[in-house]
């Protein structure tokens, strides 16, 4: 009942150039044409909830699209903000290619900016490029570690990993309380604790020409790498074949456990980074801001790029945007601030939802085009 | 409830049925008679229509043309309720009953109206008096899962007659039976449609049990009839060409001598390790299996063979003993496994030996993506040079596959296996170690695969196989163990082997 075709590869599907172009086109455009249908369905959903509250629909996506990308200015806002997003959304991508879902992302930012601000202090004074490349290798260790544990014990001790990284975000943003308000406490600092002030020397600037930071830069060659780690090499390929089925990359002999520790500590040495990016180009220091809530929309950002590390600079970007656009919608059109939240969740439901389109529509999918005989 | 046993077998009949799923004909002018109280074969490959033809005719399906007679009269079966309320009924080849209930539980709960309060003790007198209606006595008040797999199995068919029903529809019944547990049901069945009570349908790729136990047959080949009649008077040979057709079925190697002097490649020693349970201890004591030897392990699943395959493929932890090839400690890791030429192949290999959403092309890769030709490490992956050794194989191997980037889950499970073994069985082979590598498959895939780890083993790989097919073993090994309760406990060359004396121990009567 399944046999598929009768005869050799590829001479079922009639000249096999055209027929292999087709077919390999098909496969691609299934990923990009789901996300997006799920992307404006979203939208749709949302237009519905903002009809309700009395508001024209066509008025916010105009703004959205104003606040988001409409001017140099709002771009520049958008790109700023998609660049935490990129390495956030890489700390839930790379467990994910094992099979992973690993949504406290945000534990490891905040963790990796208080030890890039504790490294600034220990090292003041220092060259400002071994400044910045210390405090950064000590934002990664401190995401790594933390989501490294959250690996092992999934693999080691079968603690379910969606539930543990979230409970441990929990502990890291009250571990990053108490310190910035103990011991690692700025006594200038009188509002709003806060660790002391890094050396201005190792501020990361903008990129030349632009009023974006460095981050973007990190973010968009940290997808890159990402990216070639993972399809491009054996230890990508083996993390694929465990993310795919865990007996059988057992059976082939793979070493699971240091793959899953290992893809987990990389991840969470992003997100470190990404709070290091933080306090090194934005803050200035460490306190309760680093946790914004990036982690959080990293996951949107990871599950709408369907973990590819490279779809995730695109919808990184869209992501920025949105979230940039938000002040605009809150002045013009006095919406609650959280609305651009209830977006996010609704895009976020629709996008778990089209996860059961794939492999079903006949138009991306060669295998069903051609009926058994 | 109980007057469905005062209803006598009635015969059945479908008349030019046909179905069609979209442009796919997979029935097509099917006509199969059934009279009142006999014992009818339906035999065929996977994917000839069989369960289509059954599933039609118990109104799980509606046929797309074609009528169905029940006792001559046309009835018209749109749901299973109808099937039911006609008194059709059908045994599955898995299990359906509830593990943690008694017998008794399980009879009550399945009929159909059941009180919302029961009254146990009533139920329990009308049942005790139906079951002395039956031939055979079964535990009523025990839990299900403490009955062995023919109790089981009896019970699913006395259920049916509980339910009332004089027509049965049976899906492979003795595949989860030990040999000595098939002839028991089997006669019971056969007793029972001798005596007029039950009409029987039976879906079976055995043909000694066809033969032994059947008055009539029909095979079925992609969809249409291609032969029936008496079973006594059709020998096996002319029934199996029936089903395939002319397509050439593989034949074994003819088996090379195992010299004498033929190293050791395999030894366990001492091995302990727990079972799935924790509770119980895996205990192999002495195993070797030498190059160009195939070593059978037969024994009723449950019995531990799992556990010793997973540890021999290092997925379980062992607590002592230890494990040799070619004279070195084997801890299953993949550098080992590379040097040593160890190959396993586990059962189901959709589940346990491939990545499902992973393309035919990365999967039949699994096993040397990390090498380059001269087997030497690398560490990047080229897509090209993997889907070329890909195609290689599923050419070699005659994979049938839309393409090399189609999910390997798109496959069937014939053609799954194909790969799996076209990866696991190039190169050189030292030792092989295979789990019920047939199951589930039709008929020329079972030969093929057969043929392929008999070649193996002339080309003098040692090969582990462990099976609960009894005939595989036979047909395949030069020795045969029996593992029962974690451990080995009878072991005889295939030339003294008696299928009796292995059904007994499998069963644990020794």
């Amino acid at each position: 009942m399944t046999e598929i075709a009768s005869g050799p590869v590829a001479s079922t599907l009639g000249g096999p150039a055209l027929a292999g172009a087709l077919e390999w086109a098909a496969r691609r455009a299934e990923g990009l044409v789901i996300p997006l249908a799920a992307l404006i369905v979203g939208m749709a959903l949302f237009s519905i909830f903002i009809m309700l509250l009395g508001k024209s629909p066509a008025q916010l996506f105009d703004l959205m699209w104003r606040g988001g990308f409409g001017s140099w200015f709002s771009v520049q806002n958008t790109l700023s903000r998609a660049a935490p997003l990129l390495l956030a959304a890489l700390c839930v991508a790379l467990p994910a290619r094992l099979g992973l879902v690993v949504i406290g992302g945000e534990g490891a930012i905040v963790l990796g900016g208080v030890a890039a601000a504790a490294m600034a202090v220990l090292v003041q004074g220092a060259p400002a490029l071994i400044g910045v490349i210390l405090m950064g290798i000590a934002g990664a260790v401190a995401g790594g570690v933390w989501i490294g544990a959250v690996g092992a014990l999934r693999h080691y001790r079968a603690v379910n990993e969606t539930i543990s990284s979230l409970l441990m975000a929990y502990i890291a943003i009250a571990l990053m309380n108490h310190l910035v308000e103990g011991p690692l406490r700025d006594p200038a600092s009188l509002n709003k604790p806060s660790t002391h002030p890094m050396d201005p020397a190792f501020v990361v600037g903008a990129v030349p020409g632009m009023d974006v930071h460095w981050g973007l830069v990190a973010g968009i060659i940290a997808c890159v790498i990402s990216w070639i780690l993972i399809e491009k090499t054996r230890w990508g390929f083996a993390a694929r074949i465990a993310g795919g089925n865990v007996r059988a990359a057992q059976v082939q002999g793979l070493a699971v456990g240091p793959l899953i520790v290992g893809f987990c500590a990389l991840a969470g040495a992003f997100a470190g980074l990404a709070g290091m990016i933080e306090v090194a180009a934005v803050q200035g220091n460490a306190n309760a801001s680093l946790a914004s809530g990036y982690g959080y929309t990293g996951i949107l950002v990871a599950f709408l790029a369907r973990h590819n590390p490279l779809a995730i600079i695109p919808v990184a970007i869209l992501l920025g945007g949105i979230d940039a656009s938000g002040g605009l919608l809150q002045r013009r059109m006095d919406l609650p601030d959280a609305t651009v939240q209830v977006l996010q969740g609704m895009i976020f439901i629709v996008i778990l939802f089209s996860e059961t389109f794939y492999g079903r529509l006949r138009v991306f999918n060669p295998d069903l085009w051609k009926r058994p005989a | 409830m109980l007057n469905g046993r005062e209803k006598k077998a009635v015969g059945v009949e479908t008349i030019g049925m046909t179905m069609r799923f979209g442009a796919f004909t997979a029935l097509d002018d099917v006509s199969l008679k059934v009279p009142a109280g006999s014992f009818h074969a339906l035999l065929g490959e996977n994917g000839a229509g069989k369960s289509t033809l059954v599933k039609c005719m118990m109104g799980f399906y509606r046929a797309t043309s074609g009528d169905m007679l029940v006792e001559g009269r046309e009835v018209k079966i749109a749901s299973p309720k109808d099937a039911s309320a006609l008194g059709l009924g059908m045994v599955y080849q898995h299990f359906t009953l509830v593990q943690s209930l008694t017998s008794a539980e399980n009879l009550v709960i399945s009929r159909e109206g059941v009180p919302r309060v029961i009254d146990w003790r009533k139920e329990r007198a009308d049942l005790a008096r139906f079951m002395e209606t039956m031939p055979f006595e079964l535990p009523l008040d025990v839990p299900v899962s403490t009955l062995a797999a023919g109790e089981k199995q009896k019970l699913e068919i006395v259920k049916q007659l509980y339910l009332g029903r004089s027509f049965l529809v049976l899906d492979e019944p003795t595949s989860v039976l030990t040999p000595g547990e098939a002839q028991e049901v089997l006669g019971f069945v056969r007793a029972m449609t001798v005596a007029g009570d039950v009409t029987v349908l039976m879906i079976s790729h055995k043909f000694p049990e066809v033969k032994a136990f059947a008055d009539d047959f029909t095979v079925l080949r992609k969809g249409k009839v291609t032969g029936t009649g008496r079973v006594a008077e059709h020998d096996r040979k002319v029934m199996a060409a029936m089903m395939i057709g002319d397509q050439p079925i593989a034949t074994l190697d003819s088996r090379a001598p195992v010299t004498r002097d033929a190293r050791p490649v395999l030894t366990v020693r001492t091995l302990k390790a727990p079972d799935r349970t924790g509770l119980k201890t895996i205990e192999i004591q002495d195993l070797s299996v030498r190059s160009g030897e195939i070593v059978g392990i037969a024994g009723i699943s449950g019995n531990g063979q799992k556990e010793f395959l997973e540890v021999l493929a290092g997925q379980r932890q062992r607590d002592a003993g230890e494990v040799l090839v070619k004279g070195a400690p084997y801890r299953a890791s993949r550098v080992e496994a590379q040097t040593l030429n160890v190959r396993f192949i586990p059962e189901e290999p959709l589940r346990n030996a491939c990545a499902p959403k992973m393309t035919v092309a990365e999967n039949m890769s699994f096993r040397n993506f990390d090498l380059d030709t001269s087997g030497k490490p690398v560490n990047w992956i080229n897509g090209r040079v993997i889907k070329a050794f890909a195609a290689g194989l599923v050419e070699q191997f005659k994979v049938k596959t839309a393409s090399l980037s189609s999910p390997i889950e798109s496959l069937s499970g014939g053609n799954v296996q194909r790969a799996v073994l076209a990866r696991e069985l190039t190169g050189d082979v030292d030792l092989l170690i295979v789990s019920n590598p047939c199951f589930g498959l039709d008929f020329s895939a079972v030969a093929e695969i057969r043929a392929r780890i008999m070649e193996a083993r002339n080309a003098g790989a040692a090969v582990l196989l462990m099976s609960e097919d009894l005939d595989e073993l036979l047909e395949l090994s030069d020795r045969i163990f029996v593992m029962s309760d974690g451990a080995l406990v009878y072991e005889t060359p295939i030339a003294m082997a008696s299928v009796q004396t292995i059904g007994e121990h499998m069963a644990g009567h020794h």
